[in-house]
């Protein structure tokens, strides 16, 4: 579909993908010209809601003691990010009430990503810079609430001002980790994301494109074999983007107990 | 949604070229609303189950670990009264062992007495017939001197009692027949008939 609309804009040779084509029509275009309307993206968000939802209550609504083999992937799932993450980072007097939050978060991005391998629905929801904002955003509240909550106003303080340095420093220092912390903290969160899955998302496009124009625009045997080792390379880069959607979900939820343990325990930086 | 449609869309986009960093604030509520609809979810439901099973989990083991441990104990117990029981056993039966041999030891003595008792009756006994026999003897020999002091005396009354060579005559050939009659009775002679 792609291709075909491609070659419509610019007739002849090849024209590889934009960004703009990440963002596709609108699936109910009736409100396009407010710019709302329901995208192929809100539906994979939608879609990941329930298949998580889905996934873990059916694995567990048995909660047998000797896990049947479904249980049993759910239950690893579910330690990875209990005592991998949770525990491991915010430290075990911490760590229960905030399970559900990181819990939630890892599987959300983690099938998301994993939307952009899957045959037909191929978009992570998180190449959207929209999507990672959302969930960057989610996190920088949670963790500047959760530190007040903890330390009061003095939490910026903490924050800001690191404890053991020389006073004449302090000038320097205090404005950088107030733009580390509060400015550039966030923008990385969500870009980081953001930039992984739209890159993967982008090579997959244009090996998809690129593998077409070869294989079937061209005429010459030459070319078309040329297309099929664009598939091979493709190939070999799929696995390399489940790799990295699998490492980005968790590399988000690491950063985010990593953010929440300095805000709970400001006093100890 | 028409091929036509799409065609035009990707046309203005492509002009345009959106900026990838340029959010769809339609989208940061979606996925907003998405994540809060499925923290909701995880909340309520996952969380809870996969806590109660880890717990349930823990709870049979620890209370297997616990039942075994009562067992071992019992077992234990079991064993030290078995030992006990043992040992009282073994006891038991040496004692009897002791008591058996006191009571043999005090039958054979017993069994010694008695034999001593037998032995002296019958020595009494014999004693006794010795007497009895010797008195009898004793009775008959009295009997039998008797005659033949009566016979010595009619004979030496019927020679001469003048002087002793002859009496001592006398009584020599008085004993000789005495000794010839013995002689003539022979050996079978029993001191009854000897005497007689």
């Amino acid at each position: 579909m792609h291709s075909l609309a491609l070659r419509a804009a610019d007739e002849g040779g090849f024209s590889p993908p934009t960004i703009s084509e990440t963002h596709l029509p609108e699936i109910f275009p009736w409100m396009a010209e407010w710019g709302t309307g329901f995208g192929k993206q809100m539906l994979m968000i939608a879609l990941s809601v329930v298949v998580i939802g889905w996934f873990f209550t059916w694995a567990m609504r048995k909660r047998a003691l000797v896990p049947s083999r479904t249980q049993y992937i759910a239950e690893s799932g579910y330690h990875f990010v209990r005592n991998t993450v949770a525990k491991d980072i915010l430290g075990e007097r911490y760590f229960k009430p905030w399970i559900p939050f990181l819990f939630t978060i890892f599987f959300f991005i983690l099938v998301n990503n994993l939307f952009g391998a899957i045959p037909f629905l191929q978009m992570p929801s998180f190449s959207h810079a929209g999507a990672a904002y959302a969930m960057a955003g989610i996190v920088y509240i949670t963790w500047i609430a959760v530190g007040l909550q903890k330390n009061g106003l003095r939490y910026f303080k903490l924050a800001v001002v690191p404890s053991g340095v020389p006073k004449y420093i302090l000038p320097v220092l205090v404005p950088l980790e107030i733009i580390s912390n509060f400015i550039v903290r966030p923008v990385t969160h969500s870009l980081r994301l953001m930039a992984v899955m739209l890159a993967g998302h982008i090579i997959v496009m244009l090996a998809g494109s690129g593998a077409e124009f070869l294989i079937v625009q061209q005429d010459g045997l030459l070319m078309n074999a040329t297309g099929v080792l664009v598939l091979l390379g493709f190939v070999s880069l799929y696995f390399l983007e489940l790799l990295m959607m699998v490492l980005q979900a968790f590399v988000f939820v690491l950063l985010t107990a990593i953010y929440l343990q300095g805000a709970i325990e400001a006093d100890a930086h | 949604m028409g091929e036509h449609m799409i065609r035009a869309q990707l046309v203005q986009a492509a002009s345009e070229d959106a900026n990838p960093l340029f959010p769809n604030p339609w989208e940061i509520l979606a996925t907003t609303v998405g994540f809060a609809v499925l923290f909701f979810i995880v909340v309520k439901f996952v969380v809870p189950a996969f806590e109660k099973a880890y717990q349930d989990r823990t709870e049979a083991i620890e209370g297997g670990l616990s039942k075994a441990e009562e067992a071992q104990a019992e077992a234990e117990a079991l064993k030290a009264e078995y030992e006990r029981n043992l040992a009282e056993a073994r006891q038991e039966a040496s004692q009897l062992r002791e008591e058996a041999r006191a009571e043999g030891a005090q039958i054979v003595a017993e069994h010694k007495e008695k034999a001593a008792a037998e032995a002296a009756r019958i020595t009494e006994q014999a004693q006794q017939h010795i007497a009895a026999e010797r008195a009898s003897a004793e009775a008959s020999l009295r009997h039998e001197v008797g005659t033949l002091a009566t016979q010595l005396a009619s004979r030496i009354v019927g020679e001469a009692l003048e002087d002793d060579a002859r009496s001592q005559r006398v009584v020599d050939r008085f004993l000789t027949e005495l000794d010839a009659e013995a002689a003539e009775h022979g050996s079978d002679a029993s001191p009854t008939g000897a005497a007689r």
